[in-house]
């Protein structure tokens, strides 16, 4: 039987991004890939942000803003939104960075702060 | 002038020569020896002056004495110095005035042209002033400073040669053996101080007819002095030091070792005879009585003259002592003693001066090398040979009373109490060996051919300045001047007896105290009563009378038994000495070793001295200041651990601190891997971590 | 008073000669700076004589007084004991107070004495003169200053300011192992020194006071003499290190042997002394019970440094070592003389302590001309000096008997007396009792009487091996002694003889402190003299 979808399942689907994405950044040599990984926390992170708003009830809600849906999820996920392109920017410039000083983009080659 | 200023500058006079000639001896003409010989001349005057004065009273405590305060212990206490002159020190007055005058006369043809000229005379008249003052001290203090004046004289007359190693050993044993004997007296002073209170002989003496000073304190008293006496005037066994004195010049043995210091310890024991006990008194005998027999046997053998005459000295010494020894307990011994020292002075340093004679004039002093002097030498050999039969004791030089006086005392105590035969016994044997030995040296130096043809050749008579001296001894030892039963000095000296002190010196009850000293084997004999009184002469069938026929005979016998056998050995060479001597070896190198004392010394003494010496020395040197460089060193241990945990613990802390932060860095530095992925995994991992621990947290 | 504040002008005038010689150029000068130090030690000698001669002047009763004991009884309070008293650190009770009874006097004179001739020997030091010569005055200040001191602070600080200049001096201008002397001995006298800081602290702490007057009136701990008898034993090692006493006598011979001539004069002759005179400044009249209770062990160690001493001199075969030695050994007489509590003892042994400067020091004069001469020591290389050198013989046989204790010289009445005074004591009662060891005083000393023999002994030995016997060519052209080596030696031999002659000289000067010390004892005074 179906049930109705709820906050639950929207928080598993953004766990299994979230998962994905900390695999993706651990695991991924290439720092492309570990950027598409941040990514994919980040929008693990708004899905979760947007469907916090979606089910808050009124006591969850900011104080003062009672009786508004609340948008302050999305106003939270838009500036995620923002800060990834921001985020994507600098990382690739970082990338293009590290393929100009140690000839690839593998992020384990790039160990000078070894200690 | 009074007796006591008199006696004062009898002082004085030699006293004042002794700082004038050491001081300006040098720039004097003649370098002084007219000054000093006419300051001795001056004193001797003096001291005759007080011998008339003194002594014709007959009395043993005529004079006249004074003192007056010296030491100040404490604002109202102090030790007294003054002087005595009573019959006693009237006569060594004369004696040291007499024999010190020739010698200092005889020195000027002795010495003469000596490097040392101004110092021998600086010495002897030291010597001279300290003689006289020892005889004239009234109290112990002022005796003992004379006496270790004399002992320092003597020092340095026999080291009067010092560059010969044999002249400085000599010097430095004779003030080391009678040290011995001196600080033994010394502590016989402490005991009288401590007991009387006082050092004055009057009080010494009122303090013993009182009974303060009675048992053991005055025996000990008595006999330490003794050990005192027993030094200076060379008794066994303290005599080794006097033979090897012969090393100064001969005058210097004239005066010093034969007539005047050695005689200061009987004079000791005169001086001190009221306050001796009977132990001490037999003490005194028997010392005296050994020593005279067995130095007189060590004479028997010497070879050089002056050894001869130093054991002679030896014995005569121990003949006094057997005299006052025996004096204690009958009264002519007394007596005798002091007259013996007399008459001995004079004839002893008679013969003294005539081996000086000799010596002068053959420049040897070895027997072996004279012979057939007296025709070069006439004056020096009747002189000599007068002083030989008075030595011996022929009738009527003054020898044979002295000595015949001695030996009558000592048979009449054995008369007595027979169980002291051995010391009439001593007595008689050392006056055989006495004229044995005597004219064995009479023999071998003038009689005979000449041994040794070249000293013989250049020998001739002494200057007048050396025989006049002689002459003048030589007539002392003759009647009726030095003998004879009219002889001053005799006279001069009577007993002073116990039981008087107390009248005399104002104790009110004597008979307590005379009862406790007098007391030997249960007879009495030391008191006025008895009929026992001075100057007189016991009845016929009394034991002094048949003592004195004995003595007489016995004295008479031995000197004929003496000379005989001398005579056969040595002029008519019936025996040959020198057979004699192998056929006795082991006696012979008894004797002629002197009876191995002085190696018995060396072993017994000076090496385990030395030995104990250097023992403490190195423990000094290892155990105690080991200890204090153990201290430091143990100090300095300490600081150099410190130091290195200074080092290493305190400033290692902070050290340590920084290391382990090094440390610390480099290990956790490996995790610093520099790979994103790491820092990624442990990011993650944390937040799992801090996840679990929030949900624990709140779980609970 | 002729000359007023003379003791301050006796302590103080050396440093005005230092003064002086600081601007006299030290290498152009020496010559000059040698003539500032005679003269600066001449004036303090001139300020001495007129000490003794006041003192000689005063009347009878206040000659009687030991510091601190008669004092109530004189109508014109201290003055006469030419005492002077000024606040230093009033936040302590610390004042400069200076004074003098018989035993100061006597003894500010012998130091002043030696402290004059030993410039004469010093007369050849050519090294750093003015370094020498300036830490000299210095240290006769803080020699004088221990003798007139009557505030303990006082007293301390001047008995360490004598302790640094020694230390350069021997450690500068002494022999070849002056670093060791100089160091062992500041360090052993330092140690005492501390032992006596902590006691005149804890007396400080208790009576608030360091006027030792006070103290002798009101004898401080009376009612604990456990307390006191710990107080007396920090004040008796410290002062027993000085005189120097069996076992703490090490240093002296390293000391004497290493310091110049000069300095080991002054050392043998004055530092020695204060030990004996702190004993009988601080310890006897401070502690009379404590002082009572040991001094039978005082006794004991006294004819322990009279034999010993005399043993240990017998084996030297260095001539200046057995000096040393014979040092030791004469300071034992001084320490069995004021053990016997007795007036004789207590007379004989400052006597003693007068008469042991004086021949020490000459002593080690005598060693230094033929030092001077030979540039060695060893006794057995010498021989047959007397008829190269017959002058310096003259002075060398009164030095050797003077030093024996010959009648006729100044040393036999210290040793007559010092006999005299023990064979009477009682003092073996104390502290040896109460430990169940009984010995008597007259066995200790008979047993030190053995000392006169002893010392006779290596006296002789020593005069035997150096000046008798057959002359040696390597010594043929020494000449005979120099005027400034007279000048040095002949006053002491003089003073010797006429001390020995006319003791009285010098027993009037403090028999009447001595004896009035003695009233703390009263059994012993009482046991006094009956003599004349």
């Amino acid at each position: 039987m179906m049930a109705e979808i709820g906050l639950t399942h929207y928080l598993v689907v953004a766990a299994i991004l979230f998962a994905l994405g900390v695999a993706g950044v651990l695991y991924r040599r290439n720092a492309v890939g570990m950027l598409i990984g941040i990514e994919l926390i980040l929008n693990a992170a708004n899905v979760n942000l947007i469907a916090f708003a979606r089910y808050a009830d009124r006591g969850v809600g900011v104080p003062g803003v009672n009786g508004s849906a609340g948008l302050e999820g999305q106003v939270f996920a838009i500036f995620v939104i923002i800060l990834a392109a921001c985020e994507a920017a600098i990382g690739l410039a970082i990338c293009i960075n590290i393929f100009n000083k140690f000839g690839s983009i593998d992020a384990d080659r790039a160990d000078t702060m070894r200690g | 002038m009074g007796l006591i200023e008199q006696g004062l500058l009898i002082i004085l006079l030699p006293l004042a020569g002794f700082f004038l000639v050491g001081l300006f001896g040098r720039k004097l003409p003649r370098q002084g020896d007219w000054l000093a010989t006419g300051l001795v001349g001056a004193s001797l005057a003096l001291a005759v002056k007080t011998f008339v004065q003194v002594t014709l009273q007959h009395d043993p405590f005529a004079g006249a004495r004074t003192s007056g305060p010296w030491l100040r212990f404490a604002p109202a206490e102090a030790l007294s110095i003054g002087i005595m002159v009573d019959n006693l020190t009237a006569s060594m007055l004369v004696v040291v005035g007499v024999v010190s005058f020739l010698v200092h006369l005889y020195s000027m043809g002795y010495m003469h042209g000596d490097p040392k000229y101004v110092r021998f005379y600086t010495v002897l008249q030291l010597f001279t002033a300290s003689m006289f003052g020892l005889v004239l001290s009234d109290n112990l203090l002022t005796l003992y400073v004379s006496w270790e004046l004399m002992g320092l004289s003597s020092y340095l007359l026999i080291g009067h040669y010092f560059e010969k190693p044999s002249a400085a050993w000599a010097c430095l044993k004779a003030f080391m053996t009678t040290r011995v004997g001196d600080v033994l007296m010394f502590v016989g002073i402490l005991i009288l101080f401590l007991h009387v209170g006082s050092l004055r002989f009057a009080d010494i003496f009122a303090a013993v007819a009182d009974g303060r000073l009675a048992g053991s304190a005055q025996m000990w008293a008595g006999l330490l002095l003794f050990g005192g006496a027993m030094g200076k005037s060379a008794q066994f066994p303290l005599h080794i030091w006097l033979p090897d004195a012969m090393e100064g010049p001969t005058p210097v043995s004239a005066l010093i070792h034969a007539a005047t210091m050695v005689a200061a310890g009987v004079y000791l024991m005169a001086r001190t005879y009221l306050l001796l006990s009977a132990e001490t008194f037999l003490v005194v005998a028997y010392v005296g009585g050994f020593t005279a027999i067995f130095a007189a046997s060590i004479g028997l053998v010497m070879d050089d003259i002056k050894k001869v005459l130093a054991y002679s000295t030896v014995s005569q010494l121990g003949y006094m002592m057997l005299g006052l020894g025996v004096g204690g307990f009958v009264v002519t011994g007394y007596t005798a003693g002091v007259y013996h020292l007399t008459t001995h002075a004079f004839f002893k340093a008679g013969l003294f001066l005539g081996a000086g004679s000799i010596i002068h004039a053959v420049h040897t002093q070895s027997l072996a090398q004279m012979g057939g002097l007296r025709r070069k030498m006439p004056v020096t050999f009747i002189t000599f040979l007068i002083a030989t039969l008075a030595l011996t004791g022929l009738w009527p030089l003054s020898g044979f009373y002295s000595k015949d006086a001695i030996i009558a005392s000592a048979i009449e105590f054995a008369l007595r109490h027979p169980e002291h035969l051995a010391l009439p016994i001593f007595a008689v044997l050392a006056a055989a060996m006495t004229a044995f030995y005597m004219f064995r040296l009479v023999f071998l130096a003038f009689f005979g051919d000449p041994r040794d043809a070249h000293a013989h050749s250049h020998a001739h008579e002494s200057p007048l300045v050396m025989t006049f001296p002689l002459l003048v001894l030589a007539a002392l030892s003759l009647p009726p001047v030095g003998g004879g039963h009219g002889n001053w000095f005799w006279i001069g000296n009577p007993v002073p007896l116990r039981g008087e002190v107390a009248q005399r010196y104002g104790v009110a009850t004597a008979e307590q105290g005379q009862a406790k000293v007098s007391t030997e084997h249960g007879q009495p004999v030391l008191t006025t009563e008895g009929g026992v009184a001075h100057g007189e002469h016991p009845a016929a069938d009394d034991p002094a009378r048949r003592a004195h026929t004995m003595a007489i005979g016995a004295s008479v016998t031995v000197l004929l038994i003496g000379f005989v056998l001398a005579w056969l050995i040595y002029i008519r060479r019936v025996v040959d000495p020198r057979a004699l001597a192998c056929r006795f070896a082991p006696i012979h190198r008894l004797l002629v070793n002197k009876y191995y004392i002085d190696e018995i010394v060396q072993a017994g003494v000076i090496r385990p001295v030395m030995a104990l010496c250097r023992l403490v020395a190195r423990a000094d040197l290892w155990i105690v200041d080991g200890l204090v460089n153990l201290t430091a060193l143990v100090t300095r241990a300490i600081a150099w651990v410190t130091g290195r945990a200074d080092s290493h613990v305190v400033d290692g802390v902070v050290n340590g601190v920084a290391d382990s932060a090094m440390t610390a860095g480099k290990a956790l530095g490996r995790l610093q891997t520099g790979q994103v992925g790491t820092y990624l995994t442990g990011g993650v991992v944390g937040v799992v971590m801090l996840a679990g621990f929030v949900f624990w947290v709140l779980a609970r | 008073m002729v000359v007023p504040h003379i003791l301050s002008w006796i302590v103080f005038a050396p440093l005005i000669g230092l003064a002086v010689m600081s601007v006299i150029p030290g290498a152009a000068g020496a010559r000059a700076i040698k003539w500032v130090s005679l003269l600066t030690t001449l004036v303090v000698l001139a300020l001495s004589s007129v000490l003794v001669a006041e003192y000689y002047g005063l009347a009878p009763e206040f000659r009687r007084a030991f510091i601190g004991l008669k004092q109530s009884s004189f109508p014109e309070g201290s003055a006469s004991l030419f005492e002077e008293r000024i606040p230093w650190i009033r936040e302590y009770n610390i004042y400069y107070h200076v004074g003098a009874d018989g035993l100061s006097v006597i003894l500010v004179f012998l130091t002043a004495l030696l402290s004059f001739l030993a410039v004469f020997s010093a007369w050849n030091i050519e090294k750093g003169v003015k370094g020498f010569h300036m830490l000299y005055m210095l240290l006769i200040t803080g020699m004088m200053g221990v003798f007139v001191a009557l505030d303990l602070f006082l007293f301390y600080v001047f008995w360490e300011v004598m302790l640094l200049p020694m230390y350069f001096l021997i450690g500068i201008w002494g022999g070849p192992r002056r670093e060791y002397a100089a160091i062992k001995f500041f360090l052993y006298t330092l140690a005492g020194s501390v032992l006596m800081l902590i006691a005149i602290l804890v007396i400080y702490m208790e009576c608030r006071t360091f006027s030792i007057p006070e103290l002798v009136a009101n004898p401080p701990f009376a009612d604990r003499p456990s307390v006191a008898n710990w107080l007396w034993a920090g004040f008796f090692i410290a002062f027993a290190i000085k005189i120097p006493m069996f076992p703490f006598h090490t240093w002296l011979p390293d000391a004497h042997v290493e310091a110049p001539t000069a300095i080991s004069v002054i050392l043998a002759g004055v530092l020695l002394k204060m030990g004996g005179y702190g004993i009988l400044r601080v310890n006897f009249p401070v502690f009379p019970a404590a002082t009572h209770y040991f001094i039978g062990l005082v006794a004991l160690f006294g004819v322990i440094n009279i034999i010993y001493g005399a043993l240990c001199a017998m084996a030297q075969t260095d001539f200046k070592k057995l000096v040393a030695y014979s040092s030791v050994s004469h300071m034992g007489y001084v320490l069995l003389g004021m053990a016997s509590l007795t007036d004789a003892g207590m007379n004989g042994a400052v006597f003693q302590m007068f008469n042991h400067g004086t021949s020490s020091a000459m002593m080690f004069m005598i060693v230094g001309v033929i030092y001077d001469r030979a540039h060695h020591r060893d006794l057995s290389r010498f021989g047959g000096l007397g008829l190269q050198m017959p002058r310096y013989l003259t002075i060398a046989i009164i030095g050797f008997f003077a030093s024996l204790g010959l009648p006729g010289l100044s040393s036999f009445i210290s040793e007559v007396m010092v006999f005299l005074g023990a064979f009477k004591s009682q003092s073996t009662l104390g502290a040896p009792q109460a430990f169940g060891v009984v010995y008597s005083m007259q066995v200790l000393t008979i047993l030190g009487t053995l000392g006169v023999v002893l010392g006779a002994g290596y006296l002789l030995y020593t005069m035997q091996r150096v000046y008798l016997g057959k002359p040696r060519d390597e010594y043929a052209n020494f000449p005979d002694l120099r005027p400034v080596e007279y000048a040095a030696l002949v006053p002491l031999a003089v003073i010797s003889v006429v001390l020995g002659i006319l003791p009285n000289l010098a027993l009037n000067v403090f028999n009447g402190s001595m004896h009035s010390l003695l009233t703390l004892w009263p059994p012993a005074a009482a046991a006094g003299f009956a003599g004349l």
